[in-house]
């Protein structure tokens, strides 16, 4: 189990990177996503892979789930959101801008012809 | 249990909440309740650092809920040094603003606050998650304010800064995630009471978590393989954010220093994780800055790639940590901090004089009031270029005797002087392009009494930091000392005897 679990995080986490390395923001949006998701899984197994079992303690239950990496889980989905919109609202405000969506601002071939005619500024 | 540790955070984040619900009318009340806010800020951080300076480490429980369960907050004489820094740099970078910048966008000063109060954090906490945290509240901050004008270059070099960031906040709960799922602790002072009985069967997974937290510390250090954003970003920024930009790298220098010397000690899972690379990725980012500085084009681009020097210089000896090499880091930090601050406050001064040339380095006639600017800029110059007989040349002195010996010490002197050479060869040759050109002045253009104000500030900083010495030097040294004893901070934080309950591990 714990080596699906990892290997799963482990590809999750690899197609994150390729997709941030990808020249344009839109991919590099959902790559940061997919990274945080595998980060996510990673933190929440930290407190190791159990099933059914409360985080409190709670008469007739056995055993108990350590709560912690449930509320770092929390914290860190919020902010991870939170960065995310901010990341989409810059890069609409990039196209806006420059009139590219290429992470590293317009490449050669749009300076030329731009996605839909107009030069970058 | 005092409230003291906990209030530099507190007041900027409650005044920025505060303004928040206000909006955006009345920008003269936002400045005035933004500067009251730091004026407060500072006072408490005075007061810690009048704390620290008895020797006494004050510990604040938040929720009081004792380490290594809750949350800590930690002010020794460390954590309220850069403290007081962080109010020391912040408020005439808020002064600078006050001249029209904060006026370009919305919200500029809760922005401020927000982070200020994320920088005080980072430097107080005593647990990694909590580190965690308020480096996002400090980057989230920065990401707006960064922006903060508008303008296509912004945009770019926003957009760069926020993705590099955003990986590294990703790594940096990779590394939580191991450290929490192996130690099963995230406070500092716990972990460098778990670390040396490391079990042999979790010694690489441990080995691996620490070396990626490192270099998460390393990425917001700006070191070399991930040093590139830095100059772009830097001197993108409006003056009053670059300036205020300059002590952010320093959060992930004082970070990895704390945690190498407090939790690494002498545990087995984390022996020689710094050496030798780090010295020489500093020594690069030395070599690296000092080409930045002849490449410039802009007085704001040489700031930039002052930071990257001054984080090589900073890391170098983070990565000898011991007590003299630490003692004169933490005289030299705070040198290096204000006056590159200053410099990028005076890039504004003199872009906002020369019109279209702005702060760019060309022949262009000189700025009118030229006496006053050039005072400011040789006061600078000498400083930053380490020149005696200012603090920068003390601290360099310091950090030439205090690290690096053996085969280091040559390449350690050689990196310091020449890229102490080479800054003084650019400072002079932009003040020649900026100061002594034969053409007819511009009109002088007096200063608004903020941003004036703040320049000065800034500017007398160094010679009063080399008055000041003699005690400044002995500060930094007992503050080393105390960092280096480490069983002031483990005992302060879990108290003497450490009987923590724990649960045992499958």
């Amino acid at each position: 189990m714990e080596i699906l679990i990892a290997l799963g995080v482990g590809l999750i986490f690899a197609c994150g990177v390729y997709l941030v390395l990808r020249p344009r923001s839109f991919s590099v949006v959902l790559g940061l996503a997919l990274m945080s998701y595998g980060v996510n899984l990673l933190i929440f197994l930290g407190g190791r892979i159990d099933r059914f079992v409360p985080p409190l303690t709670l008469p007739g239950a056995t055993g108990l789930a350590d709560p912690l990496p449930q509320a770092l889980v929390l914290t860190a989905i919020v902010i991870g959101f939170g960065m995310t919109a901010y990341l989409v609202a810059l890069a609409l405000r990039m196209l806006g801008d420059t009139g590219s969506d290429r992470v590293d601002g317009p490449g050669p071939e749009e300076e030329a012809d731009g996605p839909d005619g107009d030069a970058p500024r | 249990m005092s409230h003291l540790p906990i209030l530099p955070i507190l007041i900027p984040l409650v005044a920025a909440a505060l303004m928040l619900l206000w909006g955006q009318r009345g920008l003269p009340y936002h400045r005035a309740f933004g500067l009251g806010a730091m004026a407060l800020g500072a006072m408490a951080s005075v007061a810690l650092a009048v704390e620290a300076g008895t020797d006494a480490i004050s510990v604040y429980a938040v929720g009081d809920w004792p380490a290594p369960f809750g949350i800590v907050l930690v002010a020794d004489r460390l954590a309220a040094t850069m403290v007081l820094l962080v109010y020391a740099l912040g408020i005439p970078a808020l002064l600078m603003a006050t001249g029209g910048t904060d006026r370009l966008g919305r919200h500029f000063h809760p922005l401020f606050l927000l982070q200020i109060a994320g920088l005080a954090g980072a430097f107080l906490t005593g647990d990694i998650f909590n580190l965690f945290v308020f480096f996002e509240i400090l980057l989230l901050a920065s990401y707006a304010m960064l922006v903060h004008g508008g303008g296509p270059e912004r945009a770019r070099a926003g957009m760069a800064y926020v993705i590099i960031n955003l990986v590294g906040s990703a790594m940096f709960l990779v590394a939580v995630a191991l450290i929490y799922g192996t130690l099963g602790t995230l406070t500092i002072a716990d972990i460098a009471y778990v670390l040396p009985n490391v079990p042999p069967a979790d010694l690489a997974l441990v080995r691996a978590a620490f070396a990626i937290l490192v270099g998460v510390f390393l990425l917001k250090a700006a070191v070399l393989p991930m040093a590139f954003w830095l100059p772009h970003v830097y001197s993108a920024a409006t003056p009053a954010i670059g300036a205020l930009f300059a002590i952010m790298t320093k959060v992930g220098i004082v970070a990895l220093l704390r945690l190498s010397v407090i939790g690494f000690g002498p545990a087995k899972a984390t022996e020689a994780l710094l050496l030798p690379w780090l010295p020489v990725l500093a020594l690069a980012t030395i070599a690296l800055g000092t080409v930045g500085v002849f490449a410039a084009s802009r007085l704001a681009t040489v700031a930039a790639n002052l930071v990257l020097i001054s984080s090589g210089t900073l890391l170098f000896a983070v990565a000898f940590a011991d007590g003299p090499a630490t003692a004169a880091l933490l005289y030299y930090l705070p040198h290096t901090t204000m006056a590159t601050g200053g410099l990028f406050l005076l890039a504004g001064h003199i872009a906002e004089r020369r019109g279209e040339l702005g702060d760019r380095l060309v022949r262009g006639p000189c700025v009118g009031d030229r006496m006053t600017m050039g005072i400011a800029y040789a006061v600078l110059a000498v400083g930053l270029a380490s020149l005696p007989p200012l603090s920068g040349f003390l601290g360099k002195l310091m950090l030439l005797q205090g690290a690096g010996d053996g085969v280091w010490q040559p390449l350690w002197w050689g990196a310091l002087l020449l890229s102490g050479l080479g800054v003084t060869l650019v400072l002079s040759r932009s003040a020649s392009l900026i100061f002594w050109q034969p053409e007819k002045p511009l009109p002088a253009v007096p200063s608004a009494s903020g941003p004036g104000l703040a320049l000065w500030l800034l500017v007398l900083a160094g010679p009063a930091w080399t008055l000041g010495a003699a005690p400044a030097a002995a500060w930094a040294r007992d503050a080393a000392g105390q960092l280096h004893a480490r069983e002031p901070y483990v005992a302060a934080v879990l108290g003497d005897v450490p009987d923590i309950q724990r649960e045992r591990r499958p």
